[in-house]
């Protein structure tokens, strides 16, 4: 059974390997699961490169959910996507929730065999409306 | 506008936001992340760099991979919402566009942006400009006139509240500074400008 990955992208690489970590933990290891943080150069941000580079190394057949913190890195994740191109792209979803609950939530989901829809629902679910 | 020499606008470009680095990054600075010269003056080296390359391909694949090589290279939210510009643009330009096909190309272009920064005219971003840049374009205004409408709408984002990108998190405080990106922008459009006219 593939499970669905679970992507994590932070304007920071500590925030988001630590939120990984967190998933990790608390969920275990059957979720294919990548994270990526920071401009590439030192600094705070977000890279497209780097963000397609975790879609690859979490890529599920099942789909990938993408958790993601501030505008920026949901405007690269949603580029990343679309460079990715189809059929894949459309087995992708950037999630809006909270970064940190998002993930463990989705990954719990997904580790028990649940559909990207699924997954993607109950991330959505602890994004205040 | 068939002997569009784009080795030569693509210097001219690069030429023009290193010169500008430093201002955009200051401009940056008092309501964004601080990044936007560097980032953008990253970007358009990498451009520079494979000049010869793009200069060699039609033009809408030419604009097509510039984008993606903006995209890729800009970093921050600035490398999708200029790349997108121009990977639009080439998905939308004729290979040897005339004036109309051009406005009608960029306007599709401005949609592009629109929607991957999720924001519309008004709200302190690049679209600030280049929507009064299509309507100059589209009103047969010559490209000096374009120049100063996209100097004086960079101007105009001075007095706006952001409501989109890290300029909003200050709420009120983003008044009275320009927007990077709007004068970045800008400043993109007064040189390309020129460098068409030069060549037209």
């Amino acid at each position: 059974m593939s499970n669905v990955g679970i992507v994590i992208v932070s304007h920071s690489p500590l925030v988001a390997e630590g939120t990984a970590d967190m998933v990790r933990q608390m969920v275990g290891d059957e979720v294919p699961l990548a994270w990526c943080g920071g401009n590439g150069h030192g600094g705070l941000g977000t890279s497209v490169e780097a963000i397609m580079g975790a879609i690859d190394k979490a890529w599920s057949e099942a789909g990938v959910a993408i958790l993601v913190d501030l505008g920026g890195a949901e405007t690269n994740s949603e580029m990343a996507v679309e460079m990715i191109g189809e059929p894949r792209a459309q087995k992708i979803t950037v999630c809006n929730a909270p970064i940190v609950e998002g993930a463990v939530m989705a990954a719990t989901e997904s580790s028990g065999g649940a559909s990207l829809k699924e997954v993607v629902a109950t991330a959505h679910e602890l994004s205040p409306s | 506008m068939t002997a569009l020499n784009l080795a030569g606008l693509i210097a001219a470009a690069a030429d023009t936001i290193a010169a500008h680095a430093e201002e955009l990054t200051v401009l940056d600075q008092a309501i964004g992340d601080g990044d936007h010269g560097l980032n953008m003056k990253r970007g358009f080296e990498a451009v520079r760099a494979e000049a010869g390359v793009f200069a060699a391909k039609p033009l809408p694949e030419a604009l097509k991979a510039i984008g993606t090589k903006l995209v890729m290279t800009v970093g921050g939210a600035s490398g999708p919402l200029f790349g997108t510009l121009f990977m639009a643009l080439g998905k939308e330009i004729a290979a040897e566009p005339d004036r109309a096909d051009l406005t009608a190309a960029f306007g599709k272009a401005i949609e592009a942006v629109a929607a991957r920064g999720k924001s519309q005219v008004g709200q302190k971003t690049m679209l600030d400009v280049l929507q009064p840049v299509h309507d100059a374009l589209a009103g047969g205004k010559t490209a000096a006139e374009i120049a100063d409408v996209a100097d004086a709408a960079a101007d105009a984002t001075v007095p706006m509240k952001a409501l989109r990108g890290r300029a909003s998190f200050l709420g009120d405080r983003s008044i009275g500074h320009m927007d990077a990106g709007a004068r970045s922008t800008a400043l993109l459009v007064r040189t390309l400008g020129q460098a068409i006219g030069e060549s037209a």
